[in-house]
């Protein structure tokens, strides 16, 4: 009887509990006051929109970055990691969204690597590593050969080596990031396969997520985090994904429903049978159809892809990320090649133009990674009011820049999109993720634009810019704007979209009534379930 | 964010007084190494610095090092092109060097009379440093081959060409036992200014050319359309091209400027002080080059004063062989200042990134609490 008790209490025993737990940035609070307890041998996700704080409240778990303020306790002892090392020995393993995988090793070669078991000092033991490996794919059904190539493995196989990766290294407490977003829904099905066999023999698994019905699929235990604080801790089988989404975007979330149609019937942007074999396939010649292009063996990352866009529409695409919107929004923007179709905006053939041509012809764009495509980091904003406007008034008279022009109207956006900056000589960097967001927005609504596309217009943005930004869309779309909008916020799409589309594998699969679809329905579109109803 | 190399070539501002006061603390502390290295070899430092600085002021010596300063800067300014762009112009050396043989021969064969034969030199000069920079160019272009392998293969090739070029039944003239090209005529000698009192020699005219490469050099990047396409994709290609910049005509047409301004370095030599490509003829500026634009960030006025120094280290260094002590101890200083620049720089950059990310959430404190206090 006393026995049966310790044990008991042993097993609830919580394998992670975060109490208090503030970060700090300058002049951000990522995280407040997290409170949290992970039961021994769960699957407990975490949920939360972009930019709400899970990923910063993960660094501090793995040991990335320090607190400002709270407890950490393993196991129920108070731990302090000061380097991803300490987590490790502590038994915490993360597996990253974005694989960090050697493709010409093996896997035998990229689970050891910086662990290298040693034979007499020097040696490498492959020997023995490869034996542990096998017992590790075995006890916990992952089915992993040591010896095949990475490059030769599947998305689905490539996680699970990462896997394996974290549990040779003797992790008990596994952090899994966003580990769905890179796959197909099959491989979801046999990730979540993994998870339960591995939490059925002991191990704990923290799931960041913001999908909810993948989360309530899965999940034993929910806490959901908004604006850097955990808001509610929920068993999944009491809640339903309605729920979980008014949790995690808070009741005080403005709507992004538009009002009434400004839709016109002049077309603005037409696609037309839209190609794109991935790079790799080798030459390809141009104009090739999409079948032939796939009887040859190509890869296709946009198949068939036509739509029509009117001046004062917004035409929504929506799809589970990498399934072609990216390459969707190169192909328009004149940054990739395409293989096969035609692109006319306003009447104008633009397929063969250059990106510089198609922006002097009236394309704003927003970009989804606005470090990577939309900014000058160590540049002051008024530069940055030049990018993407290199030839245009008021940034330049002939080829000269025009320094008081830009300035002028740096200031103008400033104002007009109040972009929360000391001054327009500040460098981009500065700002933060939602003032560099709505200088970007400001940017690409200058200067007249006829088209706007705006990837994740939204994303990792505050609540406040959210706001501004979807009304600056609407506002520009009553004027008579064409906007494309791509976007992973199911919320945002229905809410501004006049028309929806949903992509998936590089195709367009289905056109959804925004009006009258939820965002359950349009989910499960997007991975394919909708197909053919 | 910004990478190490972005911040050691410049790409990133430094701005106000914190971008003289970093290679100043650089020259400081490059002065006290000396010192312990002198000290060691048992020498007075300050007697030291105290003699070059003296060998330094004479007129003779100061119209020398304005005239090496010259040189160097040009040099500096061919590198600091392709750095401003991420591209990493190794090969200004062969450049350099074989449009400096190909301009001698052509201006030796005196084609045109008088001033436009220096005016023809020039142009060749460029035009040859411009070409031989275009193959890697173009190579990087169409084929992605590092910039920095290809100029360096082409170096060594220049090297080979000028050897095989600077032969008697080609470009060369046996004259005794030296060979060069033919010397060019009197006639298109460019004419020195006689500037510092004191001394008959004279201030090579390149120096205005220098002046007039540097004020084109920082209004090319800081006013034009062009050089704003060129820093924005030196900072960020990806942002460079969804802004719709070319990139690959990009790397064509830096890599031309850099190039032509890299046929200007041996013209000073050339046109004003040895008239013919010998084997005599200086190498490996290409690389001083390099160091100065480090030192100078690839600013404009920044190279100058690098340019300057390096030209006062190298021209006193043979004072100090009056004392006793071995002239190579100014290449200690060199690369000690080298070193200690792009480590200052570094600290400096890193104080003023977190001074910005401050300085702005502290003028937006009020708004931020309000939006914090809503939550």
């Amino acid at each position: 009887m006393g026995e049966a008790a310790i044990t008991t209490v042993i097993a609830t025993d919580p394998a992670v509990e975060l109490k208090g737990i503030t970060k700090r940035f300058p002049g951000v609070v990522a995280n407040r006051d997290i409170r949290l307890s992970v039961a021994k041998g769960h699957i407990h996700a975490i949920v939360g929109e972009n930019g709400a704080g899970k990923s910063t409240l993960m660094k501090i778990l793995y040991g990335m970055q320090r607190p400002d303020e709270g407890e950490i306790r393993i196991n129920g002892s108070a731990v302090s990691f000061h380097t991803p090392g300490d987590a490790i020995a502590a038994g915490i393993g993360m597996v990253h969204q974005h694989f960090m995988l050697a493709d010409n090793l093996t896997v035998l070669e990229n689970v050891v690597l910086g662990s290298e078991p040693r034979k007499l000092g020097i040696a490498l033991n492959f020997g023995r590593a490869r034996k542990k490996i096998k017992e590790i794919s075995d006890a916990y059904g992952l089915g992993v050969d040591p010896d095949t190539l990475v490059e030769e493995l599947g998305v689905g196989d490539r996680q699970r080596v990462e896997i394996l990766k974290v549990l040779y290294r003797g992790a008990r407490i596994l952090i899994l990031d966003e580990p769905t977003a890179v796959l197909v829904p099959h491989e979801v099905d046999e990730l979540f396969d993994n998870l339960r066999v591995l939490v059925r023999e002991g191990l704990t698994i923290l799931f960041i997520s913001h999908k909810l019905d993948e989360v309530l699929k899965v999940a034993d235990a929910i806490t959901v985090i908004r604006r850097g604080t955990t808001v509610a801790s929920v068993e999944p089988s009491g809640v339903t994904a309605r729920k979980l989404a008014e949790l995690m975007v808070g009741s005080e979330l403005p709507s992004p429903e538009t009002r009434e149609s400004t839709v016109t019937d002049v077309a603005m942007l037409e696609v037309s049978g839209l190609t794109m074999a991935a790079p790799g396939h080798g030459p390809v010649p141009k104009g090739a159809s999409a079948e032939q292009l796939k009887a040859e063996g190509a890869r296709l990352q946009l198949e068939d892809v036509s739509f029509t866009i009117h001046k004062g529409e917004v035409l929504g695409i929506a799809g589970v990320e990498g399934n072609g919107q990216a390459e969707l929004v190169e192909a328009i923007m004149g940054m990739r090649s395409i293989t096969a179709g035609t692109i006319n905006l306003g009447g104008t053939d633009i397929t063969d133009w250059s990106t510089l041509k198609r922006r002097e012809g009236g394309i704003g764009f927003i970009p989804e990674d606005r470090h990577r495509h939309g900014l000058l980091l160590e540049a002051p904003l008024w530069e940055n009011r030049i990018l993407g406007h290199q030839t245009r008034r008021p940034n330049v008279k002939g080829i000269w820049i025009d320094r008081a022009g830009a300035r002028k109207d740096t200031q103008r956006i400033v104002d007009e999109y109040d972009v929360r900056t000391p001054g327009i000589d500040v460098d981009a960097a500065a700002l933060s993720g939602g003032n560099q967001q709505k200088l970007i927005v400001g940017r690409e609504m200058s200067g007249e634009p006829v088209l706007l596309i705006a990837s994740h217009p939204t994303r990792g943005v505050d609540v406040g810019a959210q706001a501004a930004i979807w009304d600056h869309l609407r506002d520009a779309r009553a004027a008579g704007l064409a906007v494309l909008l791509i976007s992973a916020d199911l919320d945002e799409l229905i809410g501004l979209s006049d028309s929806l589309k949903v992509i998936l594998r590089g195709r367009i699969v289905a056109d959804v009534d925004p009006s009258s679809v939820t965002p359950e329905q349009l989910g499960s579109a997007m991975t394919g379930a909708g197909e053919g109803a | 964010m910004s990478t190490f190399l972005d911040r050691v070539f410049g790409r990133v501002r430094l701005d106000g007084v914190m971008a003289f006061v970093a290679p100043a603390l650089a020259v400081v502390f490059a002065l006290l190494v000396t010192s312990v290295v002198l000290l060691i070899a048992g020498h007075a430092p300050v007697d030291a610095f105290t003699t070059l600085v003296e060998y330094g002021a004479q007129p003779r010596v100061l119209v020398l090092l304005v005239n090496l300063g010259t040189t160097y800067f040009l040099a500096a300014v061919a590198v600091a092109i392709g750095f401003r762009m991420n591209l990493f112009n190794i090969g200004v050396d062969g450049q350099y060097r074989l449009a400096a043989l190909i301009a001698a021969s052509v201006g030796g064969a005196g084609l045109v009379p008088g001033a436009l034969n220096i005016v023809l030199v020039v142009l060749v000069a460029m035009l040859v440093g411009a070409l031989w920079a275009s193959i890697a160019a173009v190579l990087k272009a169409t084929r992605g081959v590092s910039e920095v392998i290809s100029t360096i293969m082409l170096n060594a090739i220049a090297t080979g060409l000028t050897g095989w070029l600077l032969t008697a039944d080609r470009l060369g003239v046996l004259n005794g036992n030296a060979i060069g090209t033919p010397p060019i005529p009197e006639d298109a000698h460019m004419p020195g200014m006689a500037l510092i009192p004191g001394t008959p020699m004279k201030i090579n005219g390149f120096l205005i050319v220098a002046i007039i490469v540097g004020i084109g050099y920082a209004v090319l990047l800081n006013r034009t359309r062009f050089g704003f396409n060129l820093r924005a994709t030196g900072q960020s290609e990806p942002a460079a091209v969804a802004s719709g910049v070319n990139v690959k005509r990009m790397v064509i047409t830096a890599m031309v400027i850099s190039g032509a301004a890299a046929g200007l370095i041996g013209m000073p030599e050339l046109l004003g002080s040895s008239f013919e490509y010998s084997l005599n003829f200086p190498t490996g500026l290409g690389f001083t080059g390099i160091a100065i634009a480090l030192l100078g960030r690839n600013n404009a006025v920044g190279m100058a004063l690098g340019a300057l120094l390096w030209a006062f280290l190298d021209s006193s260094s043979d004072a100090l062989q009056l004392m006793d002590i071995s002239k190579e101890l100014v290449d200690i200083m060199k690369g000690v200042i080298v070193l200690s620049v792009i480590i200052a720089y570094e600290l400096v950059h890193r104080y003023q990134v977190v001074a910005a990310q401050r300085r702005v959430s502290h003028e937006l404190a009020a708004p931020a609490e309000k939006e914090g206090a809503a939550a």
